[in-house]
This record gives structure tokens, sequence and C-alpha cells, in this order.
């Protein structure tokens, strides 16, 4: 093998690693936060079998779990845009990664709020407290510290699946290696520079995903 | 100008949803074989062994399947071999399911009592016979239902290959939808494709697991 290595070719690009790096925890910031509010909303629907919404949450769980996330990422860019809805390549990609990670943890959550055990709702209604009391103080606190490490993993899986982001152009890390790649031809350095950037991120992102399940939300419980 | 039918379109994709189905089929498989090489790794006396095998499932599992695809891709033709679509798109998802299925058959190994290993040491068996009369046997009925279960993701993990021209479900889309300007309709077919290949897996999986749970409680 008589390749070269030349990795110096690429630091004068490094200004599209960093925006590439700021892009997907853009993404990820986004589809993680709006992605556990849609997940919570399906999660209490599906768990107190609220009618109509319970079902509809039922069906959008399956096919998103069924389906891979670049196809939701293309229907959602190319396809929406025939019932009259366009979006730009952020706004696409952001929604893409809400309705993908809502998917999952509508699932993750159901299973936590299922596994408090009912004597604990008894209880709380004894002392009076209403519906959403009890939920916000005694359900959803402890089953979000019981599935924490599942739903910590999804997020993961996500901000990584993120990188197919870069199809549609959002200015994510892929999109910014492919630039690179582009310019100076040095594919197999730039890729195994993002593969690295992207273990760090995961690694970064699992620590940071356990000091919050450790004192943010495991407090009190 | 569209002369394309909703048949047509229809048509194209299922002729290369077979590539999709190929594709899962060689990554299960192959992912299978090196999975149950690097579990054997896994749960090895070698702590050298062990080592490996765990860096080697960390990597997979904390990295893009797209970044892990392009360097395969653009890896192996740095050492002068001419790489198809068809070589890096397999290659890439045998490994990423052998990470995976080590991981998940690790656990099932792990949920044999450790009663099961000193028994059989003490019938001096060597690790090679405890696996295979002892743990094996046991730890393959619990793995049934998430390996059937991950089988899902296998299938939409072959859809990230159409990134780098394997023409599959997913590309065929994409060039249909470019072809006919009728991407609505081509993508809400192409995701119901992938749905109709998933969701009998996932219903399956789910029955495995509770008529695992129900037998378990008995």
């Amino acid at each position: 093998m008589d390749y070269l290595f030349d990795f110096g070719s690429i630091w004068e690009y490094r200004e599209y690693l960093v925006n590439g790096i700021l892009g997907t925890l853009r993404l990820t910031a986004a589809g993680t936060v709006l992605g556990l509010a849609v997940g919570i909303l399906g999660a209490v629907s599906r768990a107190w079998k609220l009618p109509g919404l319970a079902q509809l949450y039922a069906g959008y769980v399956e096919l998103i779990r069924n389906t891979p996330f670049i196809v939701q990422l293309f229907f959602v860019f190319f396809g929406l845009p025939g019932l009259g809805v366009q979006l730009n390549e952020w706004q696409a990609a952001t929604l893409a990664m809400i309705i993908n990670l809502g998917a999952y943890s509508t699932e993750i959550i159901r299973a936590g709020i299922e596994a408090v055990p009912k004597g604990q709702i008894e209880a709380a209604s004894a002392l009076a407290m209403s519906r959403f009391q009890i939920f916000r103080h005694v359900v959803l606190r402890q089953a979000l510290a019981k599935i924490w490490p599942a739903l910590s993993s999804q997020i993961i899986i996500v901000m990584l699946g993120s990188s197919v982001c870069s199809q549609i152009s959002a200015e994510e890390l892929t999109f910014g290696a492919n630039f690179i790649q582009s310019r100076n031809f040095r594919a197999f350095e730039i890729y195994l520079i993002a593969t690295a950037l992207y273990f760090m991120l995961a690694l970064l992102l699992r620590h940071l995903l356990v000091l919050f399940g450790r004192h943010v939300i495991a407090r009190r419980s | 100008m569209s002369d394309f039918s909703t048949w047509d379109i229809l048509r194209n994709l299922l002729i290369a949803a077979r590539w999709t189905i190929v594709l899962s089929i060689v990554a299960f498989l192959g992912g299978g074989l090196v999975g149950l090489g690097l579990l054997l790794m896994r749960t090895s006396k070698s702590r050298a062994l062990r080592t490996i095998s765990r860096a080697y499932i960390e990597v997979f599992q904390s990295t893009p399947l797209l970044m892990q695809l392009f360097l395969l891709f653009f890896g192996v033709a740095l050492l002068g071999v001419d790489v198809s679509p068809w070589l890096a798109a397999g290659l890439a998802l045998t490994l990423f399911t052998s990470a995976y299925l080590a991981e998940i058959w690790r656990g099932c190994v792990e949920a044999i009592p450790r009663g099961q290993w000193e028994a059989s040491s003490s019938l001096a068996m060597t690790y090679f016979e405890q696996m295979r009369h002892v743990i094996l046997p046991q730890a393959l009925r619990i793995a049934i239902p998430p390996t059937v279960g991950f089988s899902v993701q296998v299938v939409k993990g072959t859809a990230v290959t159409s990134i780098i021209g394997f023409v599959e479900l997913t590309k065929a889309g994409t060039m249909i939808a470019n072809a006919t300007f009728a991407p609505f309709t081509v993508f809400g077919l192409v995701a119901l494709m992938y749905f109709l290949l998933c969701f009998p897996l996932s219903v399956y999986a789910g029955k495995l697991e509770r008529k695992m749970n129900v037998t378990r409680q008995h």
C-alpha cells in the first residue's frame, strides 16, 4: 500500500468541522427537548387510554418505529411540499428528529409509567392530590428515573442518526465532512476524523445524560 | 408530461425492494456469524480478547452507520481493491449488525445463573464445552425475541446504503421521485413498503417476548 496519509490538509478546513459539530448538537438538542415533550404526551395518552389520542399515538409509534429515519426525513423534506407545507432544510431535519424521538420515547416512557405501583397513585389520591399533581409529582418523576438509561441510549442513537440529515443539506457534521472531502479529496482522512468526532460526541453526551439523570431526575426519589 | 402511473411507481419500487431484502439477509447472517465470534471473545477468560471485543462493540455502537459505510467505501479502495457499493454495503452492515448482536447475546449469556458455569467447570469441561453444551442452549432460548426484534433495525439500516449509491428501496425512491415529480406519493409508498417488511417482524418479536414471560412465571 503506497497511500500517504495527509491529515494536515484538513486543518485549514477546521471551521467546517466546528460548524458541523454545532449543527449536530443543535439538531440533537431540539430533537431531544421537543421529542421528549411529544413522547410524554404520547405516554400519558396511551397509559391513561385517552380516547382518540391513544389510538392516534399507537399508529404513529408503529409507523415511525418500522420505517427508516432517512425515509422519514425525505418524506418531510421532499414529500410535504406536495401538501403545501414547505420547510427549509433545518426545519425539515429538526421536525424529522422530533417525530423520530417522539415515537421511541413514547414507548420508553409508557413502560416507566406502567411500572409505577398502583398503590402509590391510590395513596396520592387519598391525599386529595389532583390527577395532574399526581402525574407530575408521583408518577412522572419515578417513571423518568426508572427509564432514564434507556432514554439516554435512544437520544444517542438519534444523535448518531442525524448524520443522514446531510442528505438534505442540513449543515451538520457529516455535511461538513462531505464538503471538505469535495474540496481536498482526502476522503479516508476526513471520514476518519468525523467518525472520531462523533465518537467523542457520543461519549460526552452519555456522560452529560448520566449527570443529568443523577442530579436532576433522581433527586428526591 | 408525467406518464408514470402509481402502478409504475409501485412496480419499480417492488423490484428495488428485493435488494433491501437480500442485503438485510446478508447482513443478518454475516452479522450473526461475526457476532458469535465477538460473543465468545467477550465472555472468554482472556482479558485481551475481552477488551478487543468490548472496544469493537463500543466503537460500532457510538459512531453513525453512515460514517462506517463511508470509511469502508473509501478505506478499502485505498488498498487498491475496487469497491462496489454491494461490497461496501454488505460489509458495513455485517460489521454494524455483529456489534449489536454480540451485545444483545452477551446479556442473554449473563442471564444464565453463575451456578451453571461453576457446575459445568466442576465437571472438568473446557470453555468451549461449557458454551456448547450448557450455556448457549439455554441462552439461545432467551436470545430469540430480542434477536428477531433487532432484525427490524437491520432492515431499516439498509436504507442508509442508498447514500453510497446502492440501489435499494430508498435509492430507487429518490430516483423515481426525481423522475416523476411526485415525491409525496413516492416516499409515502417507500415508507409503506418498509413498514410492510418491518411490522410483521416487530409483531412477531413482541409475541415471542410475551410467550417467554408467560412461561417464565410458571
